[in-house]
């Protein structure tokens, strides 16, 4: 792959097909959107198997100076990878999931949405400060046009508040770019990642950069926009919203507060902690209340972002693969789960809980797989949130018992508020006979659903094949922090290794009892 | 230095000022009819009045070798920076206007004439270097806006926004005179070069007051907060081609003469006026960002963002160095696009029969029934809100970027916060087009001069624009320089 410039490529082909969707009309424009993503999640799929795993930090590396102030400089490590691949594996069903329910304006809701492909992947793969920053921000423009244009009844307010509160976080850490760029003479993020800042001025970045990303993530008190944008926003907006965007703040964590500014990060993990305990309790007795479908998954999401912020800030190995974990498998079942969703809203146009019921009976095969998310989310071993949440609370339970404590009753009444929608929509007798009249799920549905399942199981059965191309990147990224590591006070006594595997049994033979017979 | 030489400086002041008394000749004998032939003319003379101002800007020309008839002229590259973009403002105004006023069949010969007249003032304005060449360029500029403001002179709006713009003027010139007058009084000279040298050292209270009387002054012209409030009502009440043009050229003039008189003349005694000039721009950007909110009529609502833009450029000016100057000069020349552009937009809101709709409730569900141009006005209104990828942030970039190295990060932080607030009214015209249902008045077809000159601006401020930042920043330096020769 020497040379050829595969995530310009990756940028240009959403970019092109969008354009592409404003001169024709609806059918051909789905026809593109669904095209081009296609070729991206293709280009995605090169991507990963050409990536070498235990080579350079950087690969695929672009460069080029068109810029005054900054260039276009591209390229990814794993942390990256993993991140674009779940954008490009997601962007398709996305498009499907909008084919029969978007009927007005389709070009420009398809152009929309290839453009925030184009930056979503720019995002992960810019690598520098400035292009970062333009890619972040510019997201703001589609999805706003997607809430507003394409949302539900309450869209404008969420619209509003959705803009103006990721603005508002946004700007201050440019700010904060400005000074660190004058102070280390570089827009250059592999270079800035190693530049030591001193301790005194790390407290004021990273609180600008927190003001952003945590907006973003978003973490209890400004979670609010969150809810009311998921809800309003039309199924695929709250696919890429849950699945992508939230992604964007845990991304940003990683690549810039933690390498960034070591010392802050830990002089604040404190105050990461206390939010993320507040979050994963709060939000999941709120969740519980929730009368609406989307709201509930809404809710839901702060809650394992909650997890996600605890393990980024619990400074080991464990914790920060945790993190990235959740954040995946996150990423795939919350956009299920909303696509699951959005497949009875789009029969009986509600997402009232109590308008559904006993589902399983006339909706069998739907009802497995939103059995198989809703499992999924409450993090049942042998599915995708259960690597990641283990890791993440063993990552925390190193630093503090008490937030690993605290935090793993995320888990039990994430249990409770999941399993309790599931009985409320699929189980139970069938109270409405237009619910209970829905056809199955059709062939699109399926074509939606089963792809996110199978990654699902694979990563929850293997996640080694996930974890595999980042290993080298946290592990760089531990080393760099471990100097701030706060103390730990579980006090774990690590034992001496065996050198045998963990779950060997021992045959305990008796000498001599052979003799005896 | 010979008058040769003198003359030589002063090529593109000649010719506008020569072509603008032929055209008068022939717009007195044309009569109505060789409206547009003059028009045409005018903006051919702009255009090559532009041409004459590349050598200057090329080779960054700074020094006595640009100084004319004894220091009173100063053709350097500043100057050259600023003078390009009033030109292209200049000939994107001239453009525009035609379709206009024939509709109300009040197209006269003598519109593009004024124009030539406004922009040779605003070109000797950017170019002096003595108070009383400064005074005889604002008077000239001003002048002839005033006549513009109430050119319809049969519609009691443009009559009304021509006097207050005329009374209000007047005001500002007056305390700007008092000014100078102060100043000439303490230092013996209205040559900058005299006042900045008496300047120097210790200041007395007879020149701080001198100096903020003409920062006062000034602050009228460029509708900086606390001297704004003429701003919506002019702009709203002027013929919208009229008001395209004060929102651009005479501002330039008007900053780029503000920067030279602080930055050049009041160098040494940066720290008396910055805490001036900070307060002007905070107050800018937040009463811009506020006072627009309430707005039903688009024209108020640019002419508040205009003052909110203000106070972005005014930011630069406050961090007093080459870099901070540089910075203002990039925004300004991205703000002339902008609000070109979202001017000439506004223009193309009209009914078959040509009527013009300026409202909110006019433009609602735009997207839906003229999808091109609410998609270039959807472009424009968050370029001016600052949303990358357009380039209306990148003028905020360069600008704070300004503002952080010169160490006033609080400062920075404070403006960019008050930025947000700014953001809402741009998204609410956003919403407007893009969310309501449509209210389909606006139905008529455009010209192609007015899709020419939206298309040009919007191509400017799309992200393609980020590939002219090295060359613009590396013009705006040149012309920053010339401020700073000592450095």
């Amino acid at each position: 792959m020497d040379g050829f410039p595969i995530l310009s490529v990756m940028l240009l082909v959403p970019l092109l097909a969008a354009m592409a969707c404003f001169l024709v009309d609806a059918r051909t424009a789905r026809m593109v959107a669904l095209v081009a993503t296609l070729i991206d999640f293709a280009l995605g799929v090169v991507l990963w198997c050409s990536y070498d795993i235990g080579g350079a930090q950087w690969q695929f590396v672009e460069k080029a100076n068109v810029f005054s102030g900054f260039s276009y400089a591209l390229g990814i490590d794993g942390i990256a990878l993993t991140l674009i691949m779940l954008t490009v594996f997601l962007m398709p069903i996305c498009i499907l999931a909008s084919w029969e329910s978007v009927t007005k304006r389709v070009s420009e809701y398809m152009a929309a949405f290839l453009v925030m492909e184009l930056l979503m992947i720019g995002v992960f793969a810019a690598q520098d400060i400035f292009l970062f920053y333009i890619m972040f921000e510019a997201g703001l423009i589609p999805m706003y046009l997607i809430i507003g244009v394409w949302g539900g009844d309450n869209r404008i307010y969420a619209s509003y508040k959705f803009f103006l509160y990721t603005l508002l976080g946004s700007v201050l850490m440019l700010i904060a770019i400005f000074w660190m760029i004058q102070q280390a003479g570089t827009t250059d993020i592999p270079t800035l990642m190693q530049y030591d800042f001193p301790a005194s001025a790390q407290t004021w970045l990273w609180l600008a950069f927190f003001a952003s990303f945590a907006v973003k993530m978003p973490m209890w008190p400004v979670h609010t926009w969150l809810p009311d944008a998921h809800v309003q926003a039309p199924t695929a907006g709250s696919v890429i919203l849950a699945g992508v965007l939230l992604k964007m703040g845990g991304y940003g964590f990683i690549r810039f507060s933690l390498p960034m500014f070591p010392e802050a990060s830990a002089q604040f993990a404190w105050l990461v902690f206390a939010l993320s305990m507040v979050a994963v309790v709060y939000t999941s007795l709120v969740a519980l209340v929730q009368s609406d479908m989307k709201k509930l998954i809404a809710y839901s999401s702060v809650a394992h972002m909650a997890i996600v912020t605890v393990g980024l800030f619990a400074f080991n190995v464990q914790g920060l693969e945790g993190a990235m974990m959740v954040m995946l498998g996150h990423g795939l079942v919350s956009g299920a789960l909303f696509l699951c969703v959005g497949v009875i809203y789009d029969r009986l146009h509600t997402r009232e809980i109590n308008r559904y019921g006993g589902l399983s009976i006339n909706m069998p095969k739907y009802a497995l797989f939103f059995m198989l998310f809703t499992m999924a989310s409450v993090g049942l071993p042998g599915t995708s949130n259960f690597i990641g949440e283990f890791l993440a609370l063993a990552g925390i339970y190193q630093i503090s018992t008490f937030v690993a404590l605290v935090c793993t009753t995320g888990i039990i009444l994430g249990a409770a508020y999941m399993l309790y929608l599931y009985r409320r929509v699929a189980f139970g007798e069938q109270k409405n006979a237009d619910a209970a009249a829905m056809p199955d799920l059709n062939a699109r549905e399926w074509a939606m659903l089963a792809p996110i399942a199978a990654a699902v199981l694979w990563m929850g059965v293997y996640p080694e094949s996930f974890l595999a191309p980042m290993r080298a990147d946290i592990a760089a990224l531990d080393a760099r922090i471990a100097r701030a590591a706060p103390e730990s006070d579980s006090q774990l006594k690590i034992g001496t290794p065996t050198g045998k595997i963990a779950n060997e049994i021992a045959h305990h033979e008796e000498p001599g009892e052979e003799g005896a017979h | 230095m010979d008058y040769n030489a003198s003359f030589a400086l002063v090529r593109p002041e000649l010719l506008i000022g020569i072509s603008s008394l032929v055209l008068l000749l022939i717009a007195a004998w044309g009569e109505e009819k060789s409206a547009r032939l003059v028009s045409w003319l005018a903006v051919a003379v702009l255009f090559v009045a532009g041409i004459l101002l590349v050598p200057t800007l090329h080779d960054g020309a700074v020094g006595p070798q640009t100084q004319a008839f004894g220091d009173l002229f100063r053709a350097d590259a500043f100057a050259a920076f600023a003078k390009a973009l009033i030109y292209l403002a200049a000939i994107g105004c001239l453009i525009v206007a035609p379709t206009y006023f024939e509709r109300l069949r009040a197209m006269r010969a003598e519109y593009p004439i004024l124009v030539l007249l406004a922009t040779l003032g605003m070109s000797i304005m950017v170019s002096a270097s003595d108070f009383l060449t400064l005074y005889v360029g604002l008077e000239l500029n001003s002048l002839a806006a005033y006549v513009m403001a109430s050119i319809l002179r049969t519609e009691g709006k443009s009559a009304e926004a021509g006097l207050k713009y005329f009374v209000l003027g007047g005001l500002a010139s007056g305390i700007l005179l008092y000014g100078i007058s102060l100043l000439y009084g303490f230092s013996g000279g209205t040559s900058f070069t005299v006042v900045q040298a008496a300047l120097a050292g210790d200041m007395s209270t007879g020149e701080l007051f001198g100096l903020v009387f003409v920062l006062a002054g000034l602050a009228f012209k460029i509708s900086a907060v606390p001297f704004h409030m003429w701003t919506p009502d002019v702009y709203e009440g002027a013929p919208t081609p009229v008001t395209t043009f004060f929102a651009t050229a005479p501002k330039v003039a008007a900053i780029a003469l503000t920067a030279r008189v602080a930055l050049d003349v009041f160098g040494s005694q940066a720290d008396a006026w910055r805490q001036i000039v900070i307060f002007a721009s905070l107050a800018s950007i937040i009463v811009g960002a506020l006072g627009a909110i309430g707005q039903q009529n688009l024209k108020r609502l640019l002419a508040y963002s205009s003052i909110n833009n203000v106070g972005f450029i005014l930011l630069g000016l406050a961090v007093a160095n080459a870099a901070g100057a540089s910075a203002m000069l990039v925004y300004l020349a991205i703000y002339v696009a902008m609000s070109l552009g979202s001017f000439v937009a506004l223009l193309m809101l009209r009914d078959d029969a040509g009527n013009l709709y300026e409202t909110f409730a006019d433009v609602a569900g735009l997207s839906t029934t003229r999808p091109l141009l609410a998609w270039a006005l959807l472009m424009l209104m968050f370029s001016l809100a600052g949303i990358p990828p357009l380039l209306g942030f990148w003028g905020k970039v360069v600008v704070f970027q300004a503002t952080v190295e010169a160490g006033m990060v609080a400062l920075g932080a404070i403006a960019i916060a008050a930025s947000v607030i700014g953001a809402f009214y741009y998204i609410k015209f956003v919403k407007v087009m893009f969310f309501d249902e449509p209210a389909g008045v606006v139905t008529g077809k455009s010209g192609a001069g007015h899709w020419a000159i939206l298309g040009i601006c919007a191509l400017l401020i799309s992200p393609l624009g980020y590939l002219l930042t090295p060359s613009l920043g590396d013009l705006a330096d040149k012309a920053a320089t010339a401020l700073f020769p000592l450095m």
